[in-house]
């Protein structure tokens, strides 16, 4: 297991006060939110922060916390040392479903959910649970059929808490967007007593693809063309997430006109569109002989591309 | 073994005042008080009339995670949601701007 240094992570000294503490923690949450922050790293750092801060943030976790002593470095090999916790009471509880390392969960994971128990009626629907599916944008028109596993908490009859693998076959709708929920009825958590289960929603997200750009239904593919492919015009193949297309390309076309493809987009009422946006690639001139064909051109077209700079 | 099929909650579902509560993980009179701000626009006159659309969902876990994770009060949470759509909104002009 792996010390965690709580100071370094809220980059406080050890001798920090509970304000500092406060708001170094504050400031952090702030900059790492996950609804807050596009940074890839975010919802790992607001983990560990929110880690940090809830051992800081209680005198007497942090009083505890402070007793394994300050020569402990970030990431080294730790045991907690025999009678560490002894003399301390946690209050603990709040921390509930929060998903910390094994080092918080050692020293103060389970003694707070033992204190954190609380009274519940004995009959209630089951808690609604939430997850993520991860779709190819192909699904999404044709409609798909995905298993997906989920991690679900069991607690045994010691109060222990483990997680169990579940597997689901989810029909993923045609016409379905990113970010969108699928509600399942009766997946969540099981309820207690006579309580019916609580209900899954799942949050769809589309696997990267380098070729394809999403906005709400619309579908964007950026399609290269030789630079007589745009000036005569050419009928080329373009990809869709649905299979290759014919396109028309009219002549004297040139970058960054954007074709529509009515209709072709993401699947729904309306459907949306699919945009073709056009970029020339020049041909390398290494060869004589290509040389030889720029040079030509440039002779038989009287042409200024900086035209617009004259007044 | 025919596969598990639910609703598009953006696109087929509304939440009742109780519903939405239970989905999101807030209390009542959180969600009361992000409704007066303009946070969440629900149909209907009264409370227990209210009907949120699909797209509440998103927005209203959102306020939670914000409201908890940052402590932030009711107006704080419309001033934060407002911006962040903002960003998203400038997002998706400069990535159309960028080409692709």
């Amino acid at each position: 297991m792996e010390f965690k240094d709580y100071y370094q992570t809220l980059g406080v000294e050890r001798s920090a006060t509970q304000d500092d503490i406060k708001r170094a923690y504050r400031k952090l949450a702030r900059k790492y939110h996950p609804d807050v922050s596009k940074d890839p790293e975010a919802e790992r750092r607001f983990k560990e922060v929110g880690e940090a801060y809830a051992v800081l943030k209680e005198p007497d976790k942090r009083a505890a916390y402070d007793r394994m002593g300050a020569n402990w470095k970030a990431g080294q090999d730790f045991q907690p040392p025999p009678g560490w916790d002894a003399g301390f009471e946690f209050s603990g509880g709040e921390e509930q479903g929060a998903d910390f390392s094994d080092f918080f969960e050692t020293l103060f994971g389970q003694r707070a959910r033992q204190g954190g128990q609380r009274e519940r009626r004995w009959s209630a629907q089951g808690q609604d649970r939430h997850a993520k599916v991860m779709i190819d944008l192909a699904d999404a028109y044709r409609g798909a059929r995905r298993s997906i596993a989920l991690q679900v908490p069991v607690v045994d009859g010691q109060g222990r808490v483990s997680t169990q693998e579940r597997t689901l076959e989810i029909n993923i709708p045609k016409g379905i967007r990113e970010g969108q929920h699928l509600r399942l009825a009766g997946q969540g958590a099981t309820g207690r007593g006579d309580g019916p289960p609580g209900d899954l929603y799942l949050e769809v997200a589309f696997a990267p693809d380098a070729r394809f750009r999403v906005e709400a239904r619309d579908v964007f593919v950026e399609l290269p063309l030789a630079p007589w492919e745009a000036a005569l015009g050419a009928k080329v193949a373009l990809p869709t997430p649905d299979g290759s297309v014919e396109l028309s390309i009219p002549p004297e076309s040139q970058a960054g006109r954007q074709l529509r493809l009515r209709g072709k987009g993401i699947p729904g009422d309306p459907p949306g569109d699919l945009y073709a946006v056009l970029s020339i690639v020049l041909p390398p001139a290494r060869t004589d002989a290509a040389k030889d064909a720029y040079r030509s051109m440039a002779q038989a077209l009287p042409f200024d591309p900086r035209a617009r700079f004259k007044e | 073994m025919a596969g598990l099929t639910g609703p598009v909650v953006e696109e087929q579902v509304r939440f009742t005042l109780v519903e939405l509560c239970r989905v999101c993980g807030a209390d009542e009179h959180e969600l009361t008080a992000w409704v007066a701000e303009g946070v969440l626009e629900p149909e209907g006159e009264s409370a227990s009339s209210w009907r949120f659309s699909g797209a509440s969902l998103r927005r209203a876990q959102r306020a939670v995670s914000l409201s908890r994770d940052l402590e932030i009060n009711a107006s704080g949470i419309a001033l934060a949601l407002d911006l962040l759509d903002e960003i998203e909104a400038l997002r998706s002009r400069l990535s159309r701007l960028g080409g692709l």
